[in-house]
């Protein structure tokens, strides 16, 4: 078995088409050149506005690299293909925007139900339904956590620049893989259409995973199992004779549905919960800055975490003592840091291009003396500086 | 008692038997199609490691999935077609089949079913066309007759039905060949014909739901639908001299389409080696 993009040609053909170096890319190109650096060689897509660059550098690069460009009838078709690619041990991905993201929750649901590594990029655009269709926004923070039905734990990761996106990209690639679950990426409509620069490394810098494979017949007959005591059980591919039996419904081990015994579907759901828990390690990140003598801390995430930053960096220059926290990872929420964090502030703002959605993850985790508020902005313009700093003051 | 029969049943070898008992109505059309099926691949000596199976929502969907020992995927309802053309692009040398309800594949999942045919991907789709919502308790669907009574069309349907396998052909696919669970060899042919067509392949099976079509319309005898079915059954040949007053409520049986076009998958595979030999990225 092999997991498609891992062949030594493919690194040949990497070094051959992108060259370290500096490069000025779009936010979404960014994206795209994160997935090929991941390995992923399936994308199916349906276009959607502000997305529709990354579609477009994968239709472009991916039969460059051998890889495969498929444009589905729609949302619903593409999220379903990435299903069935993945089981076949390719690494795949596609991007989307709300509305889109809206049609594909049900078989986010059935990939976290049958534990199929994928990446859905969410370039949060302005909403609700149509909106400002081609302008950003953060509105989805919490379609990504509960947007599909049932008791499901999910992962999301948000980047905050372009070369930021590179990263977050294949940082998404890898802990979907280790996990072998659906990993959302929350980017959206500002970043994704701005240009920077962004250094593209050697090939061989960059760090990849792969899924784990059954190691004999007996792992391969339980894809539904946890032979290694965390939660991951060993993925087999189709194709390889081990008529392995998929199903979206509550299974046993050995993938046979049992949707009557109450313990199948406890035992089956806690684990899958469980495999998240316990793997914090694999997927947690955050940044913080100045957060060692702040009496006032910024909590921001996405596109809205660098004009926070720099509402930060000026705040500071006046005297005031305030320190910034960006979780990259957005769910799970790193919501233990963020209550030690809580017990030393006496403020907390929270800047979002939404009416607050972040920061109700924040409430959970603070005391009520200390002053929450939000910092919001919505019209599809991102937060300036001088909007959060002028926040900033207000509670200095 | 059970066990018996299943030693003694020649096609057994391809059932999952944990799997067994299947959880299909007693006289349900399924039983008929997974033999057909079964028959089929034994015929043309398919090994089942080389066999994808896809299936959606409902009873139908139930006849490969999980009866059927081959990789199968189970899918949400009405995408089993689009789960089926990932499958395929990561294996284009297995033979992937669909084998999904009417409700399924051409109603909720009516536009995968179009595109997919009008790509002409390399699938085989078996649609067991039974013109009822089986599974959820009878309720009427695209397919019922006009006329027809149902739990959600108690005093009769005022929709009419839609003609899947003319429908599929128009979208473009290589094959497209139309049965009753009373033409049981034909439906092997066709099947076998279907496996082997490089191209979308759509083999629509007429089957009887005797518990909840029947029932309600005068035909609570699995023994009577298959008697309405050969009644009204027209060969497509002959269907062609008819007149569309004459052809209400017939079943047109037979080829409905075969022919060859471009695939996709082949054609995926040709456009990537076209473009890695045009940048020079071919094995150095």
């Amino acid at each position: 078995m092999i997991i498609r993009g891992d062949e030594p040609e493919q690194l040949r053909l990497l070094k051959r088409l992108y060259k370290p170096g500096n490069y000025f890319l779009q936010g979404n190109e960014a994206v795209a050149y994160g997935a090929l650096f991941a390995g992923c060689r399936f994308y199916a897509g349906y276009p959607i506005t502000p997305s529709s660059e990354i579609a477009e550098t994968m239709a472009r690069e991916l039969p460059k690299l051998g890889g495969y460009y498929l444009q589905m009838e729609d949302e619903i078709g593409s999220i379903a293909a990435m299903v069935g690619a993945s089981w076949t041990g390719f690494k795949v991905m596609t991007a989307t925007a709300g509305p889109g993201f809206s049609l594909m929750q049900e078989n986010l649901g059935y990939a976290v139900m049958t534990e199929t590594p994928l990446v859905l990029v969410d370039v949060q655009r302005s909403g609700p339904s149509t909106g400002q269709a081609t302008k950003g926004a953060q509105g989805d923070f919490f379609q990504a956590r509960w947007g599909t039905h049932g008791d499901h734990p999910i992962v999301a990761v948000s980047p905050i620049s372009v070369e930021d996106a590179f990263w977050e990209t294949v940082r998404a690639f890898n802990i979907s893989e280790k996990l072998r679950t659906p990993v959302v990426v929350l980017f959206d409509g500002v970043l994704a259409h701005t240009r920077e620069q962004i250094k593209i490394p050697d090939v061989e810098e960059i760090e990849i995973t792969y899924r784990k494979l059954p190691k004999n017949e007996e792992e391969a007959k339980l894809p539904f199992g946890d032979p290694h005591g965390d939660g991951v059980p060993p993925m087999p591919l189709f194709g390889h004779g081990y008529f392995t039996h998929v199903t979206g419904s509550t299974h046993k081990e050995n993938g046979l549905r049992d949707v009557y015994t109450p313990e199948v579907h406890d035992r089956l759901v806690r684990r899958i919960h469980r495999k998240i828990e316990q793997n914090k390690h694999v997927y947690e990140k955050y940044e913080e800055y100045f957060t060692d003598d702040a009496e006032i801390l910024v909590v921001s995430w996405g596109v809205t975490a660098r004009p926070s930053l720099g509402a930060v960096l000026k705040a500071r220059e006046e005297g005031t003592r305030v320190g910034l926290f960006v979780p990259k990872t957005v769910h799970p929420f790193p919501g233990k840091r963020i209550k030690e964090l809580g017990k030393k502030v006496r403020a907390i703002l929270v800047p979002e291009m939404n009416l607050g959605q972040l920061i109700l993850e924040v409430q959970r985790f603070v005391n009520d003396d200390v002053l929450l508020k939000g910092v919001n902005k919505i019209g599809g313009v991102p937060l300036t500086v001088e909007e959060i700093l002028r926040e900033i003051r207000g509670v200095a | 008692m059970a066990k018996e029969i299943y030693s003694t049943y020649p096609m057994v070898k391809y059932l999952r038997k944990e799997a067994l008992p299947t959880a299909l109505c007693p006289g349900c059309g399924g039983g008929t199609v997974l033999n057909a099926f079964a028959n089929a691949v034994d015929q043309l000596r398919i090994d089942p490691k080389d066999l994808v199976v896809v299936s959606g929502i409902g009873c139908s969907a139930w006849i490969a999935s999980p009866y059927f020992l081959a990789d199968t995927l189970h899918t949400t309802h009405g995408r089993a077609i689009a789960f089926a053309t990932g499958v395929k692009v990561g294996l284009p040398d297995k033979k992937v089949v669909v084998i999904s309800g009417d409700g399924d594949l051409a109603s909720i999942g009516g536009n995968h079913l179009l595109h997919a045919a009008r790509r002409n991907i390399d699938i085989t789709v078996i649609l067991v066309n039974n013109f009822i919502y089986g599974m959820t308790g009878g309720q009427v669907a695209p397919t019922t007759p006009f006329g027809a009574k149902t739990t959600t069309s108690p005093y009769r349907n005022i929709e009419h039905p839609l003609q899947i396998s003319e429908t599929v052909a128009a979208a473009g696919a290589s094959y497209v060949a139309r049965w009753t669970t009373a033409h049981v060899y034909q439906l092997i042919e066709s099947i076998k014909k279907a496996l082997q067509v490089k191209g979308f392949s759509l083999v629509e099976v007429i089957s009887q739901c005797p518990v909840q079509y029947g029932r309600r319309n005068k035909m609570k005898e699995p023994a009577e639908m298959l008697r309405w079915f050969l009644k009204n059954s027209v060969p497509v040949g002959k269907a062609k001299k008819m007149s569309p007053e004459e052809l209400e409520g017939k079943f047109i049986i037979g080829e409905i389409i075969n022919r060859q076009r471009p695939e996709f998958t082949e054609e995926l595979n040709k456009l990537i080696d076209e473009v890695q030999e045009h940048f020079g990225l071919k094995g150095e």
